[in-house]
């Protein structure tokens, strides 16, 4: 069974400002989607959705191989 | 003291009449669906002379509410033969609110062949021959307006689409700048043309700067909390401000829900060419303004100005729904197409929405090719603008031209063009779109709130549960909202945060020294929708109008393979309140 999971990582808004829009990212398995978050250096408070694969998901959620991760901060429009 | 005002275009006179007992409480599109339903037969003609136009302020419009400054009109549409109503920002409502008329209501049609323009002062209403500016864009209108009658005057007009009476046709609404902001759905910009009114100008030089208030301490007091969770909510307070509702664009299309090509898939490959993040960098660059407010008073500024390479105004008020449908729907990937294709919107006095859905299906029937943005801009100028007989028949709206061109994949809902959220895979708004009393209109139960954005809780955008009581509650409180005059942006910390509404609420009762309590506004809400269903049922429309089209059971929608699978029996549940 493989150590690691590869995955892509998408940010947005202004999760972007000093750090990327898109980047593909090497992570021990049993990485959660909470662990990515902290290693960005963004607080758990700030975002405001969380999608894995267009779904959303849980900041606990275990990240498979191949996952398209995307943050987005507190936002919405009409 | 507050009045109605009646401008008869039969006659050509106006009158001014105390607000009756039973229209005290009202505002807004309490106010003006109150009206339509009361005077207007439901199975008139829209463009006849039995519909009636009725602007109204809403109940805390001229106030130092923040964010109330919207304008509410309505009528019986020409484009769905429901009734219609639909606001807009701009200085309008202020404007008639220091004027003391709650509501302007426009009857009757001219004789003869002659336009009109219609002056509103605190004299009173002067309905005058026009001849100078007919056939002018909105734009030459708003500046020629102000040329005429001074510079401070507000401005609503018709654009040749409205002149022609088309069913695309919106209202322009002058902002702050000499900009304009759009009455949009509806075609309610065809009834004005039908009434020959090409512009009306409102002067309230001479009137008190700010409307009475019955507890001005009290008022002040609630109006502080109220800005305050408008401030510290993230959404109003810090997402609207920075990118607008473009931000939405890269959301709704990882989500799998943005309508691309014509409703055949559920994200765009260039999402990114479009989106608020690049649309903000732009502006930036190009030294436009990225925050920017319809009206005075606003603390959100959801809007921006958009400049083109050259650093010059390209268009203002660029919103997410017409990037997505002039951008996406359409597959064109260049900004400055769309900013220009909402421009000559704007010009021309057309919806962008309806614009938007119906150039997907032109291009669908091969009238003009996907992505063709340069094309897209020479119809609405050279076609629809003009006209001709292409242009009318695209200034008719997407269900007309699906019709004429023999088309299944037609996104309309009585008759109004689906916007830009896919229903297959944000089931809520599907809910919203078919049940409501518009037409296909997102504002009206912006189920987005919950099913995507996480505001007001969560409910699984790809399931059923949860969707019908969802978009029941948003359409019921959003009904009571446009009652307010207030942005329905106010709803975002609305949701979240509960001194928001109680704030409101406690600002309508400082206003007119009433005690409304929450119930109050909701069952306010609840009765103003079934007014509208009461008018919708007569005009013709029954339950199984409620429906989306056909193919949206048909095809699913990738990425998620989603399809639309409520049955007629479940969405009928909708009504039971």
């Amino acid at each position: 069974m493989s150590q690691t999971i590869q995955i892509s990582v998408n940010l947005f808004a202004s999760f972007t400002r000093g750090r990327f829009k898109t980047a593909k990212q090497s992570h021990p398995t049993g990485t959660r989607i909470a662990d990515i978050i902290r290693e960005l250096g963004i607080a758990e408070p700030e975002v405001g959705i969380i999608m894995v694969n267009g779904r959303r998901a849980e900041p606990d959620h275990q990240l498979t191989d191949r996952a398209r991760l995307a943050l987005f901060p507190l936002i919405g429009g009409g | 003291m507050d009045k109605i005002v009646r401008v008869n275009m039969s006659t050509l006179t106006s009158s001014n009449e105390s607000v009756p007992e039973a229209w005290a409480g009202l505002g807004g599109r309490a106010m003006t669906s109150t009206i339509v339903a009361e005077e207007v037969p439901p199975t008139c003609h829209p463009l006849g002379v039995n519909n009636k136009l009725v602007f109204a302020i809403g109940l805390l419009s001229g106030t130092s509410a923040a964010s109330s400054g919207r304008l509410c009109g309505g009528a019986k549409s020409p484009l769905t033969g429901t009734i219609k109503e639909s606001n807009v920002g701009g200085t309008a409502a202020r404007q008639l609110a220091r004027l003391g008329i709650r509501a302007l209501i426009i009857e009757g049609m001219p004789p003869g062949d002659a336009w009109y323009n219609i002056s509103v002062t605190k004299d009173g209403i002067t309905i005058q021959e026009e001849t100078a500016l007919m056939g002018a864009g909105n734009f030459a209108v708003a500046d020629g307006v102000r040329a005429r009658y001074g510079d401070r005057v507000g401005v609503m007009s018709v654009g040749p689409v409205g002149e022609m009476r088309m069913a695309l046709a919106n209202i322009s609404v002058r902002d702050p700048e000499g900009k304009l902001r759009s009455m949009g759905r509806g075609g309610l910009g065809a009834v004005m043309g039908s009434k020959r009114i090409k512009f009306i100008v409102i002067d309230d030089t001479g009137t008190p700067a700010a409307v009475p208030l019955h507890d001005p301490e009290k008022f002040k007091a609630a109006g502080k909390r109220f800005t305050k969770t408008l401030q510290e909510h993230p959404v109003t307070g810090q997402g609207l401000p920075t990118y607008g509702t473009a931000v939405l664009v890269n959301v709704i299309n990882e989500a799998g829900g943005l309508p691309t090509r014509n409703f055949t898939q559920g994200q765009f490959t260039a999402h990114d060419a479009i989106s608020g993040e690049t649309i903000h960098d732009t502006i930036v660059a190009r030294g436009g303004k990225p925050k920017h407010g319809c009206h005075a008073g606003c603390v959100i500024q959801c809007s921006q100005v958009y400049n083109d390479a050259d650093g010059k105004y390209l268009t203002s008020g660029f919103e997410y729904e017409t990037i997505w449908g002039l951008g996406a729907n359409c597959c064109v990937d260049v900004l400055d197409d769309i900013a220009l294709a909402d421009n000559i919107l704007d010009d021309i006095g057309g919806d962008s929405i309806e614009a938007a859905v119906m150039f997907g299906v032109a291009m669908e029937a091969g009238v003009l090719e996907f992505g063709d943005g340069k094309e897209m801009c020479r119809m609405l100028r050279e076609e629809i603008g003009k006209g001709t007989p292409l242009g009318r028949v695209l200034g008719g709206g997407a269900a007309n031209v699906g019709r004429i061109y023999g088309l299944t994949r037609v996104p309309v809902v009585k008759g109004q063009g689906i916007p830009a959220y896919d229903p297959r895979s944000i089931k809520g708004i599907g809910v919203t779109y078919a049940t409501s009393t518009m037409g296909a209109d997102h504002t009206a139960g912006y189920s987005i709130t919950t099913n995507i954005l996480n505001v007001g809780g969560h409910i699984d955008p790809l399931k059923k549960e949860g969707q019908i009581e969802l978009s029941r509650n948003l359409q019921i409180a959003t009904a009571a909202v446009d009652s307010t005059g207030m942005c329905i942006f106010i709803a975002f910390p609305g949701l979240d945060i509960p001194d928001c509404l109680a704030a409101l609420v406690d600002m309508i009762n400082a206003r007119f020294g009433i005690s409304l309590t929450m119930d109050d506004v909701i069952n306010l809400g609840k009765y103003v929708l079934k007014t509208e269903h009461k008018f919708n049922l007569a005009a013709g429309f029954s339950n199984e109008h409620d429906r989306l089209p056909e193919f949206f059971s048909l095809e699913p929608l990738a990425p998620h393979d989603a399809i639309w699978d409520f049955t007629g029996e479940e969405l009928d549940t909708f009504w039971n309140f």
